[in-house]
């Protein structure tokens, strides 16, 4: 069979080349606008809706309500607007996700780029990996939290003390792919040639990592991170939904959708909402990932 | 292959031994500890008295060493004695719950088998859906059924149990009323009405569950088929004019279920462990639940017990779906 090569017109950048193949991804693309769309809902959305502040009175008549022109999503059980509650918890809950993966990942690009570039550092560092991949991590999580929450809280007060708190347990159980995948890179990466090159004018070996190694590593740890945020999120919304992360006047989707399960039977769309964003930032932030995984692999870009 | 099992074996030693040491001080070096909980109105002589009934007042590596001996010795040998009838244990302490103070693998013992019937039969159907979904995407792949397959993978991968488990609740048990919202424990299957009652209580749970894994493992199988499919090997069955039938369940099949099988195994101890969620929302007994109570309650030596016992699965059956690997594929040899 011969193919018939087409004359494309050759794209000016890596970059560029990396967003066509992104664009043609049409999942990657929902999620993209999906996941922008909720960031500047939950970033702009404050200053867009902000109902004024009801008197007790006013709070207790508009208890339960369900959705109307004044209260677009309902009221909850205190009279609070619960539109108001899911932007306020989109923010916590994206913050969450976005912190812990960004620790999850500094963490293991660390390790794996220790492990991988020195020997003998390989052995004892890949030990501890399969030794954190072998810990029961929910379990472990909600141990953490139970024990050390009051500490934090009288530290830095409950509602930063919570933050946190989740934001590094979450980070420091779940490095370990990305530990993984740098290490694999890495290994790889040490034996090319222009690595030997730099090595060979006398570059030192931290020099030779941050400006030879790590930028090749990034796409592969792009990919992590993406998957990674998806992670940190719904680790989050379970500790909230078992009663263990933040505390309630502290709202989180999963949070709100704890709070709304005991009217679960009588207002359903108090589970509905929360659970639905949650659901719909993983998927896309899935999405993002499966797009960016065969984009920025240079053996499926250009075909 | 032994040699390998063994070195393997005796490399989950030292793991084991650390991953122990890690939770045990985890939990008892904690602030939020209860000792720190008893109120500051008891005289301190009673307070002595109270801790030193907990066995908490000796110092933290005599107790470690006292709680793996009584984990790998005193339990076993009881556990042994139960079945012969013999005195191997010869009446020595076991590890007692702070909260009921009965022995925590007596509560153990009677939580598994609610987790074993309710996660295991999910687990199982979620094999079951998960096989057929992903040999057939595979063999049709960009067809409509792999996109719709695919599509269903990509949601039970996002969506998290809470969330489907609470949909699930609110369509089958609220909406239609076929299936009763809570789980009851305390019924017993022994005649043809209470086992449909037993199949309508564990049917919600389940389906959350059942979907979740049915999505990660269908994915593991449509890639493992769509890398055997273009294998030369099936090209030559073609050729010999085999029918496709037996081309793809059995050539293809055959060895696309090495990675599969391996995937499964690696999944089981989530059978015990991960199932937390699940079995707290719909109020399911198990091994999960008496995890959020023992951490509700600061019962330290059932949390430590209990997620001890979470490591030691994952860490055997890592070591099983190796050997698995390496029994299942000739081409594997470790040695």
């Amino acid at each position: 069979m011969t193919e018939v090569i087409t004359a494309t017109p050759k794209p000016e950048s890596a970059l560029r080349a990396i967003w066509h193949q992104f664009r043609t991804h049409k999942g990657a693309v929902f999620g993209l606008v999906v996941l922008s769309l909720l960031i500047l809902a939950v970033v702009i959305g404050p200053y867009l809706w902000h109902p004024e502040k009801l008197t007790v009175v006013e709070a207790i008549k508009s208890k339960n309500k369900g959705p109307s022109l004044k209260f677009p999503l309902g009221t909850d059980q205190l009279g609070r607007d619960m539109l108001q509650r899911m932007i306020a918890a989109g923010k916590v809950s994206l913050a969450v996700g976005f912190v812990a993966m960004m620790i999850a990942i500094i963490f293991g690009t660390l390790i794996g780029v220790l492990a991988g570039y020195y020997r003998r550092l390989d052995g004892p560092l890949m030990r501890l990996t399969d030794m954190f991949l072998a810990l029961p991590l929910v379990p472990l999580l909600l141990v953490i939290m139970m024990l050390f929450r009051d500490r934090t809280a009288s530290i830095l007060g409950p509602e930063l003390g919570a933050f946190t708190l989740i934001v590094f347990a979450i980070g420091i159980t779940s490095w370990m792919q990305a530990a993984r995948i740098v290490r694999g890179e890495v290994l790889a990466l040490k034996e090319r040639e222009y690595v030997l090159a730099a090595r060979s004018i006398g570059s030192a070996s931290r020099r030779i990592i941050t400006r030879h190694i790590l930028p090749n590593v990034v796409s592969p740890v792009m990919v992590a991170a993406t998957l990674g945020i998806a992670e940190a999120i719904i680790t989050e919304s379970v500790l909230s939904f078992l009663g263990l992360g933040f505390p309630p006047d502290f709202p989180t989707w999963g949070r709100l959708l704890y709070d709304g399960l005991s009217y679960m039977q009588v207002y359903p769309e108090r589970v509905i909402w929360p659970g639905l964003a949650i659901s719909l930032t993983v998927l896309s932030v899935n999405y993002i990932g499966d797009g960016l995984r065969d984009a920025l692999d240079p053996r499926i870009r250009g075909r | 292959m032994l040699t390998f099992t063994l070195r393997r074996l005796l490399l989950a030693i030292p793991t084991l031994l650390v991953i122990s040491l890690v939770i045990f001080l985890l939990v008892d070096l904690a602030p939020g500890s209860p000792m720190s909980e008893i109120p500051l109105t008891v005289p301190p002589d009673v307070r002595r008295k109270m801790i030193e009934a907990l066995g908490a007042d000796q110092p933290v590596f005599v107790r470690y060493v006292l709680w793996l001996r009584q984990f790998f010795w005193v339990e076993p040998a009881t556990l042994f004695d139960g079945w012969f009838g013999t005195n191997w244990a010869g009446g020595e302490q076991r590890i007692l719950s702070w909260q009921s103070r009965a022995p925590v693998f007596t509560i153990i013992g009677q939580r598994i088998p609610q987790t074993l019937t309710v996660i295991g039969t999910a687990y199982l159907v979620g094999v079951m859906i998960a096989l057929p979904i992903g040999i057939y995407s595979a063999y049709r792949q960009y067809s409509l059924f792999d996109q719709l397959g695919t599509l269903f993978a990509m949601i039970g991968f996002s969506v998290p149990t809470f969330f489907s488990g609470t949909l699930i609740i609110i369509i089958f048990a609220v909406t239609l009323g076929w299936f009763p919202t809570k789980y009851d424990t305390n019924l017993h299957v022994t005649d043809w009405a209470s086992f449909v009652q037993q199949l309508r209580q564990m049917a919600m749970p389940v389906m959350t569950l059942g979907l979740a894994n049915a999505a990660v493992i269908s994915r593991y199988m449509r890639s493992s088929m769509l890398d055997n499919m273009g294998m030369d090997y099936v090209r030559t069955a073609r050729a010999k004019g085999l029918s496709e039938r037996v081309v793809v369940l059995k050539h293809v099949l055959r060895n696309s279920m090495i990675p599969v099988v391996t995937v499964i195994a690696l999944g089981i101890p989530s059978i015990f462990g991960g199932a937390i969620i699940t079995e707290n929302l719909f109020g399911v007994n198990g091994i999960g639940a008496a995890l959020i109570g023992a951490i509700h309650a600061s019962d330290l030596p059932m949390v430590q017990t209990l997620a001890f016992i979470f490591a030691v699965l994952i860490v055997s059956f890592n070591l099983i779906a190796d050997v698995l690997y390496g029994l299942l594929d000739p081409r594997i040899r470790y040695d």
